[in-house]
């Protein structure tokens, strides 16, 4: 690195701006680059000419990456020496041109992690260790519990969140056990029922709340361990490898709080008096922190939607169940001997619940201990809402005219209306390109199983045996052939042996709910699912297309080419489907029309159409919500039946509506609340209708 | 023309066999009145060893087939065989069964081929008969004769059903693992360690179990906790079984290795 300049003097602010100016010749906006000369004024000649020199480099690769290597040098220097600047700023290209523009900002932000890396130490990150704990504590806790950065070591009950770097141990080893001690810890305040009392409301008590609850994740972490050691003793003592003997203060605690029976009722009690003997709480590494309001919230969420999971499930029950006429059925919950699960009773008989049911009725159990009896209430007839929109206006409708026509369903006449529906096929923009890399890389584990599922779907050359014909002898059929001639039978002429190749013919259409109702993490679901999917389909080598749908009343309806029949999945498809957003309304029955037409095309054996929706058939105006959309998405499920063509409806949702089954009639149709039973789901539908 | 029909004998010794809820009683009513049972649950939780148990219990004869894709009518049914110069019938193990009246249990019925499938559908119904076509013989079953099949609703068969013309012949027991202390039970005894051990096994069952449809097709059965069991009980160390028994034999996948390893670090 050498200065360039004649002279040294420090480089003015606007001196700095203008060469900026030039260096980010794609910079976003004028003011962020007078912010940005504002921060290097300070630095000296040096340091500036290094800051400008790299800036130039990068921003031939990435006007972005110069830009934030800028806004961060200051900080970067305070950390880093002009040898380690250089490194960061290298690693972060070299990320770059491996994998896209995200993870080499992502890079250059971790400039903490770095410059601790560079100084030596030994630590170690979450990011090596992330998947091995999700793994982990999936194990532990038998219900999902994600594992995600955070700037401390918390959980809300959904989530732990753990720093993204450790250093506190001596060596690296260390520090990946003590990020496992952490997320067991975490993981066993929401199985062993710390946010199980209103904390919030208790310590409020004190005035001095911060080290009251300072106190209390302490005696928590006194609590915890014992309960661990009770079910993992081999957990709880590398733990307690990792921790050493608890502090003095919390000695006298111990015994209280290690008796099976304890609970955070106890904790809050010692809290008392602790915070009365007016000691200072000590610091204990693992313990993480509590924020008590985040996980009441996220809790009291869950627990609502698990309750009316399991609510709609025995309400299903109940209705199927009416053998007694009149008087209500009696549901009731009997809980079998310690660790089994309780069993659910319709009139005195055992029912097995739907395993979504089940789960959540698990995962109540580990909320509250055991199901309340507000649950054992099925759920009303209770409809389905859809939420008013009329805010909002049409956006232009486009002057072209309509691509296609289509007649749709009138149920109040029993009659089509004659080319109804106006159909535009649209493109969507590219999104992401890092998206689906990401997503594939976090769900490797599962994509290799469906892969593998998949890969049994293909199937194998078998061997039929007792043909008319085949390239070798059928020495059972040849022996049976004997015998009959002997007893004096007329032997059958089937003698052979024939290889058949298993070939598969068959095209699947997959139509993507883009309406506005998805948005959220529905959307993210169909998006995740749909990478899956082609992951899995690839290996198939299977044709199959990707079309999304939304719009706005019948006189704009949008088809979104996302994948054509023929397409390869390549960066493009890659990146429309990381595009997929959420935008209009719902206008189902057209949608699925226009594909089956093109699906119907496909000159295959088996067409398959697969819907991704969240199940809400709606348009602007009143016409299309309720009855009319419903009967019309059955309508038009039925003609796709007549064409050939199977369809399986796919709704993402926690919980299934009742006018589900009706408007899916014609078709196969389930509901999910995770992505990843998605993909495997389909490979069995695969195998079915491809099996014969 | 002569004709050969194995010699079925009844299990002479009580197979150890833990009920785990109302199973007994409701094979005892089917078996009484002559119906066909239907069991199913994931592989290696008990469907084999209760049925021999049960023929023990009933005192009858048990035929088991093992059925697989390539099994056809004649394995079924029986085959002429070549003896000398003379052709022999030979009786296939279900119409043995049927003869001595026995139980037939036919072990993962879906991965029989439909055409096989079809000839218990007589033996399932009221007619309770065998059509033996190729020696024309149509033969009663006396009331002895049970059939029992059993399928199991996980990885393999997801890809498999039984036609519901089969499966509503039969009356459905559902198996699962089962319940913690139940299984600790069993887990010792079968294994020969004592309970407290055998907590722990049956604890890292429930923990892999955890991580079905997670990268693990399956978690731990009862067998494999069994088998690990009977490792230390053979000298091994915990870890060691557990790893050997349980871990290497639920996955191939690195990750997934490491955090089995994980979970038994964990327990033990
Ligand atoms: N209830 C039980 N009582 C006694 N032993 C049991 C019981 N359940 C499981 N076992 C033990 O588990 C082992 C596996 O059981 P079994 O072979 O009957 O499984 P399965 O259900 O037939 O499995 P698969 O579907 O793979 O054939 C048995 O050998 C036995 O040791
Ligand atoms: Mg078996």
């Amino acid at each position: 690195m050498t200065s360039s300049g004649q002279s040294s003097r420090k480089l003015f602010e606007h001196e700095l701006e203008e060469r900026l100016d030039q260096l980010l010749f794609a910079s976003p906006s004028h003011r962020s680059i007078t912010r940005l000369a504002t921060g290097l004024e300070p630095l000296s000649r040096a340091r500036q000419d290094l800051v400008l020199h790299w800036a130039g480099v990068t921003a031939q690769t990435c006007a972005e990456i110069g830009h934030l290597i800028v806004s961060l040098a200051p900080k970067a220097l305070d950390l880093l020496d002009a040898d380690d600047f250089e490194a960061w700023v290298l690693a972060a290209l070299d990320s770059y041109d491996r994998q896209g523009l995200r993870p080499a900002m992502e890079s250059l932000r971790n400039l903490e992690a770095f410059a601790t890396e560079r100084s030596g130490a030994p630590f170690a990150r979450l990011a090596e260790v992330e998947g091995r704990l999700t793994r982990f504590v999936q194990g532990l806790s038998g219900r999902p519990l994600a594992v995600r950065a955070g700037n401390a070591a918390w959980t809300d009950t959904d989530t732990i969140f753990l720093p993204e770097l450790l250093a506190a141990m001596p060596d690296a080893e260390g520090n990946r056990r003590l990020y496992k001690a952490m997320a067991a810890h975490l993981w066993a305040q929401t199985r062993y029922g710390t946010f199980s009392a209103d904390l919030d409301a208790a310590l409020d008590r004190w005035p001095d709340r911060q080290r009251a609850l300072a106190w209390l994740t302490l005696l928590e972490a006194v609590r915890l361990d014992s309960r661990i050691g009770a079910e993992l003793p081999g957990l709880a003592a590398e733990m307690a490898e990792l921790r050493g003997p608890w502090p003095e203060v919390l000695v006298p605690a111990v015994a209280r709080l290690a008796a099976a029976t304890a609970t955070v009722r106890d904790s809050l009690d010692l809290v008392a008096e602790f915070v009365a003997a007016g000691g200072v709480p000590p610091r204990l590494t693992f313990a993480g922190t509590l924020d008590p309001a985040a996980a009441r919230l996220v809790r009291a969420e869950r627990i609502a939607r698990e309750t009316k999971v399991l609510r709609n499930a025995l309400a299903a029950l109940k209705s199927s169940g009416g053998r007694k006429q009149g008087g209500e059925p009696l549901l009731e919950l009997v809980p079998t001997d310690e660790g089994g699960p309780a069993e659910f009773r319709v009139d005195g008989e055992v029912v097995t619940l739907p395993p979504e049911a089940q789960a959540a009725a698990q995962s109540l159990v580990q909320d509250l201990g055991e199901l309340p009896p507000e649950v054992l209430t099925p759920a009303g007839p209770g409809g389905w809402a859809p939420t008013d929109r009329i805010d909002n206006t049409p956006e232009q409708i486009s002057d072209r005219a309509a691509d296609w026509r289509y007649d749709e369903w009138d149920y109040h006449r029993s009659a089509y209306r004659k080319g109804w529906c106006h159909v535009y096929e649209m493109q969507v923009a590219p999104g992401d390109a890092d998206y689906v890399s990401e997503v594939s890389t976090r769900y490797r584990l599962l994509i290799n199983q469906i892969r593998r599922r998949f890969e049994a779907v293909r199937g194998e050359d078998r061997v039929l045996g007792r043909q008319p014909e085949g390239e070798e002898i059928d020495l059972d059929a040849q022996v049976d052939a004997h015998i009959d001639r002997r007893s004096g039978i007329e032997p059958s002429p089937r003698l052979f042996c024939r290889r058949i190749r298993n070939e598969r013919s068959m095209a699947a259409m997959f139509m993507v709910d883009m309406s506005g109702s998805t948005k959220g993490w529905v959307n993210d679901a169909e998006r995740e699912s749909l990478i899956m999917l082609c992951e899995a389909i690839e290996a198939l080598g299977d044709d199959y297309a990707i079309y999304g749908f939304s719009g706005w009343t019948r006189t704009r309806c949008d088809i979104y080419r996302i994948k054509a029949f023929g397409d390869r999945y390549d960066e493009t498809v890659r990146r429309r489907i990381a595009g997929i957003e959420a935008k209009d309304y719902t206008r189902m029955g057209v949608a699925i029309r226009h594909l089956t037409r093109l699906l119907a095309a496909q000159p295959v054996r088996h067409k398959l159409l697969v819907t991704l929706s969240d199940g809400r058939p709606d348009d602007f105006g009143d016409e299309y919500r309720g009855a009319y959309g419903i009967e019309d998405t059955r309508r038009a499920l039925q003609e796709a039946r007549r064409q050939g063509i199977r369809s399986y409806c796919v709704t993402i949702d926690r919980s299934g509506a009742d006018y589900l089954k009706h408007m899916y009639g014609p078709a196969a149709y389930s509901v999910l609340d995770d992505v990843g039973k998605l993909p495997l789901k389909l490979a069995d539908i695969y195998r079915r209708l491809t099996a014969n | 023309m002569d004709m050969l029909s194995p010699q079925l004998a009844s299990i002479a010794e009580e197979p150890y066999y833990q009920a785990v809820g109302e199973e007994v009683g409701l094979f005892e009513a089917a078996a009484a009145r002559r119906l066909p049972v239907l069991l199913k649950g994931p592989t290696g939780c008990g469907k084999t060893r209760f049925v021999e148990y049960m023929a023990w219990k009933l005192r009858r004869p048990l035929v088991t087939v093992a059925c697989h894709d390539d099994l056809t009518t004649a394995d079924l049914l029986g085959r002429y065989l070549i003896v000398g110069n003379e052709t022999v019938w030979m009786d296939g193990p279900l119409t043995a069964a049927v003869r001595a009246g026995a139980i037939c249990y036919l072990d993962e019925i879906v991965e029989a081929r439909k055409d096989t499938t079809v000839v218990i559908h007589p033996l399932a119904d009221s007619r309770r008969v065998l059509t033996v076509d190729k020696r024309g013989e149509l033969l009663p079953a006396p009331d002895d004769f049970m059939l029992v099949i059993s399928y199991n609703p996980g990885y393999q068969s997801i890809l498999k059903e039984i036609k519901p013309s089969t499966r509503q012949r039969f009356v459905a027991m559902e198996f699962d693992y089962p319940a913690p202390e139940l299984e600790t039970q069993i887990v010792a005894a079968e294994g020969g360690v004592d309970l407290e051990l055998a907590g722990k096994l049956v604890k890292l069952g429930e923990l892999t179990r955890n991580l079905k449809g997670q990268g693990l097709d399956e978690g731990a059965s009862t067998r494999l906790l069994v088998h690990a069991a009977q490792i230390v009980s053979a000298g091994r160390t915990p870890t060691e079984a557990a790893n050997a028994a349980v871990a290497r034999a639920l996955t191939d996948d690195p990750d997934m290795t490491e955090t089995l390893n994980d979970l038994v670090r964990a327990v033990f």
